[in-house]
């Protein structure tokens, strides 16, 4: 057993962290999401350097890596915030690869992978998506119904109002379609969202990781009675927490990306628990980071709550903790009745 | 990233679950039968296991080991703790006083004490936590005195398991009051089977004595059964401690999923399981054990790669016993009555479970402790 990465995806993890220190600062960031548009020029610049297409096939355009590369760069793109389309292309890009015909990924990867075009991805429920996160920019947009079954759409076909979400630093859009638009995705939807869930949670652990980071600074600057607050025992129990529920949330997802590349026997289980996990992790991080701030946590201007909104998107996002614990719990009924029957 | 075993693991997990298939324990002694009938079941078991050369694969092979890795290690403790097999009778010795003796040891030592650890001819016990020192284990008050080549030894320790069963105690006592508390200390082995030491069951919350307290008034310890040096005992004891999670902690953790297993059964036949209260709950517990066991996987094999285990393992412990006691709580909504049944197996494990937050490091220090040493927060300074 070995949970580390191989030298490459070291690598890929120490330039993307670098790149975006460099340019996704948070005042960079913050700028952005007041004006509410996306980074063009950091997207084009990932662009070059092949992001959006690093877990597309080599063959539509990609750079053929896997769900764990994939899942290095979500999470290093969620600990800065950059306010570029990464995850809704990538989201567009897993289904219509996984679920698609020959033929949409022939007309849609190429564009996806090389970041001409973005892509995003929403639930829709009688045809309706909400909050449909990169849906306002997308050349190419994927809807996933509850029955499991899939449509990829253009805009043209459908009505796309955008709607400010309470995380400005990804545009989010309302997708109206009536139910015969689009063309159906005729390959297995559920396997694709599997794979997509792995890529929200590790944005998720990614936002987990920087809310800890900037908690555990401040509190060992910030002095009240005379000493660091982060000396007492109710403040760093609760960072250990911080810790706790973050790395549980890294263990699973790291299973779930290792699933999806090596052996996908359990990759439905392991993406609603990364999914359970993460989402439940994000919430209660960084609501924690912002009580460990105390007043300045609930300020505008201290950074920590562009983690907090961007948790609470990505929490609901493919469904939440207790759409999948419940989705785990048919999971496991379903193993005592195949243990029973055996 | 690579989830699976090794060939050489597969080779070697096979190999122990084939043998412990042929040669499982004879049944547990019933309840009523008494602490010395059980204490002989697991000395017969430890004896099986020795003789096959399975007693502790993680020693060296010039100790009668198999010089396993910790990979191997692990998979050893977590496939005893499938096949629900006894701890064997003498699991102190083998996993704390043997290891501890082969970093600390004189050649002398290794030569005398290691064969009958294995054997589980010697049974050893832990003399660490006192009345007045549990977590603040440096500020114990059992003194040695020098006294010609032996040292006199007077105080009280408490929570020793085995210890009527026991030959040899791993005692830390204060040999010098004058200098800081972590330095004054000392780590003997004690010989049990004296006067001067008495053993009087603790009686536990489960009703059962798994422990007990140690009175010693001038027991007697030759100078030759020093470990580690006179004033060196906070490190000797600092690497029994190491040892006490590494490899423990994989049987507690299959035995977790094993009870979890138990409890989703139930759930089904009871079907609660489609209860969407219930069938939330289980599944977070299910996730909770699968994070145990990728986080105990990961600080091992991170060990393993890159040199000595960090005090991230705190993290497992502290999730091990939380979801324990939620675990075996949430049982007794599902199991009914026979959990709150004295006697009974749940309400054996509801009670136990309380032991976990407590014994081998409470929550509250793990807490400072991944606290302090893994985010590097300040230390709140205390009265010394």
């Amino acid at each position: 057993m070995d949970f580390g990465f191989t030298d490459d995806q070291r690598e890929i993890q120490r330039t993307a962290r670098e790149l975006l220190a460099e340019r996704a600062r948070p005042e960079r960031v913050r700028e952005h999401a007041e004006a509410g548009r996306v980074d063009a020029t950091l997207w084009r610049e990932l662009c070059e350097l092949g992001w959006p297409g690093i877990a597309v096939a080599e063959e539509h355009g990609g750079q053929g890596l896997g769900s764990i590369e994939l899942s290095i760069l979500c999470e290093e793109l969620g600990r800065s915030l950059a306010p570029v389309p990464f995850l809704p292309s990538a989201l567009a890009a897993t289904l219509i690869e996984h679920a698609g015909s020959p033929e949409q990924c022939a007309r849609w990867l190429p564009g996806l992978a090389g970041g001409e075009i973005t892509g995003a991805l929403g639930v829709a429920v009688e045809g309706t998506a909400q909050l449909v996160g990169g849906a306002p920019d997308a050349a190419v947009i994927v809807l996933v119904e509850d029955d499991g079954g899939g449509r990829v759409l253009t805009p043209e076909q459908a009505e796309v109002t955008p709607v400010a979400a309470i995380d400005p630093t990804r545009p989010a859009a309302l997708v109206s379609t009536s139910e015969d638009a689009g063309e159906a995705l005729a390959g297995d939807v559920a396997a694709g969202i599997d794979r997509a869930l792995v890529a929200v949670s590790s944005e998720l652990v990614g936002v987990c990781e920087r809310a800890l980071e900037m908690t555990v600074a401040y509190v060992k600057e910030r002095k009240q009675f005379g000493v660091p607050v982060g000396a007492y025992q109710a403040v760093s129990h609760r960072c250990a927490q911080m810790l706790l529920e973050t790395e549980k949330a890294r263990a699973t997802t790291g299973f779930a990306a290792w699933s999806a590349d090596a052996d996908t026997s359990r990759l439905a289980e392991a993406a609603a628990m990364a999914k359970a996990g993460a989402s439940d992790a994000g919430r209660e991080v960084t609501a924690s980071a912002i009580q460990a701030h105390g007043g300045i946590g609930f300020t505008w201007e201290a950074d920590v709550h562009w983690l907090f909104k961007r948790a609470q998107l990505d929490a609901v996002l493919l469904g939440g903790a207790k759409h999948h614990r419940a989705r785990l719990a048919a999971i496991l009924a379903d193993q005592v009745g195949a243990s029973a029957a055996a | 990233m690579d989830l699976t075993f090794s060939d050489r693991e597969t080779a070697f997990r096979d190999e122990l679950r084939g043998w412990l298939t042929d040669n499982p324990p004879d049944p547990k002694p019933p309840a009523d039968a008494g602490d010395d009938a059980q204490f002989a079941w697991r000395r017969d078991w430890q004896r099986r296991l020795y003789d096959a050369g399975w007693a502790a694969p993680a020693w060296p092979t010039e100790y009668g080991g198999r010089g396993a890795s910790q990979s191997e290690s692990a998979i050893y403790f977590e496939e005893l703790g499938r096949a629900r097999v006894p701890f064997a009778a003498n699991t102190l010795g083998l996993l704390l006083g043997g290891p501890t003796l082969m970093v600390w040891g004189t050649p002398e030592q290794k030569e005398r004490y290691l064969a009958p650890i294995l054997s589980g001819e010697e049974i050893w016990c832990q003399g660490f936590s006192e009345p007045d020192a549990g977590s603040d284990l440096a500020a114990l008050k059992t003194r040695a005195v020098k006294d010609g080549d032996d040292w006199m030894v007077t105080g009280q320790k408490v929570w020793t398991s085995g210890a009527q069963y026991s030959k040899w105690c791993m005692l830390v006592a204060r040999t010098d009051s004058d200098v800081a508390k972590h330095k004054g200390l000392t780590y003997f082995l004690m010989d049990m089977k004296q006067d001067a030491v008495q053993v009087r069951p603790l009686r536990q919350i489960t009703g059962e004595a798994e422990f007990n307290e140690l009175f010693i008034e001038e027991a007697r310890i030759p100078d030759a059964n020093v470990v580690g040096g006179v004033g060196n005992g906070w490190k000797v004891a600092l690497t029994t401690l190491m040892n006490e999670r590494a490899g423990l902690g994989f049987a507690l953790q299959i035995r977790l999923r094993q009870l979890l297993d138990d409890v989703i059964a139930k759930a089904a036949e009871r079907g609660l399981l489609e209860d969407p209260l219930y069938a939330d709950a289980l599944a977070e517990l299910h996730m909770r054990c699968e994070s145990i066991r990728l986080l105990a996987w990961k600080g091992l094999t991170d060990a393993e790669r890159y040199g000595q285990p960090g005090p991230e393992g705190s993290l497992v412990k502290w999730l091990w016993s939380d979801t324990n006691q939620r675990l075996t709580q949430l049982a007794v909504d599902i199991v009914g009555p026979e959990a709150l049944t004295a006697g009974t197996g749940w309400s054996y494990e509801l009670l136990r479970a309380r032991g976990n937050t407590i014994e081998g490091g409470t929550t509250e220090v793990l807490k400072n402790i991944v606290a302090e040493r893994v985010l590097g927060l300040p230390r709140l300074k205390v009265a010394a």
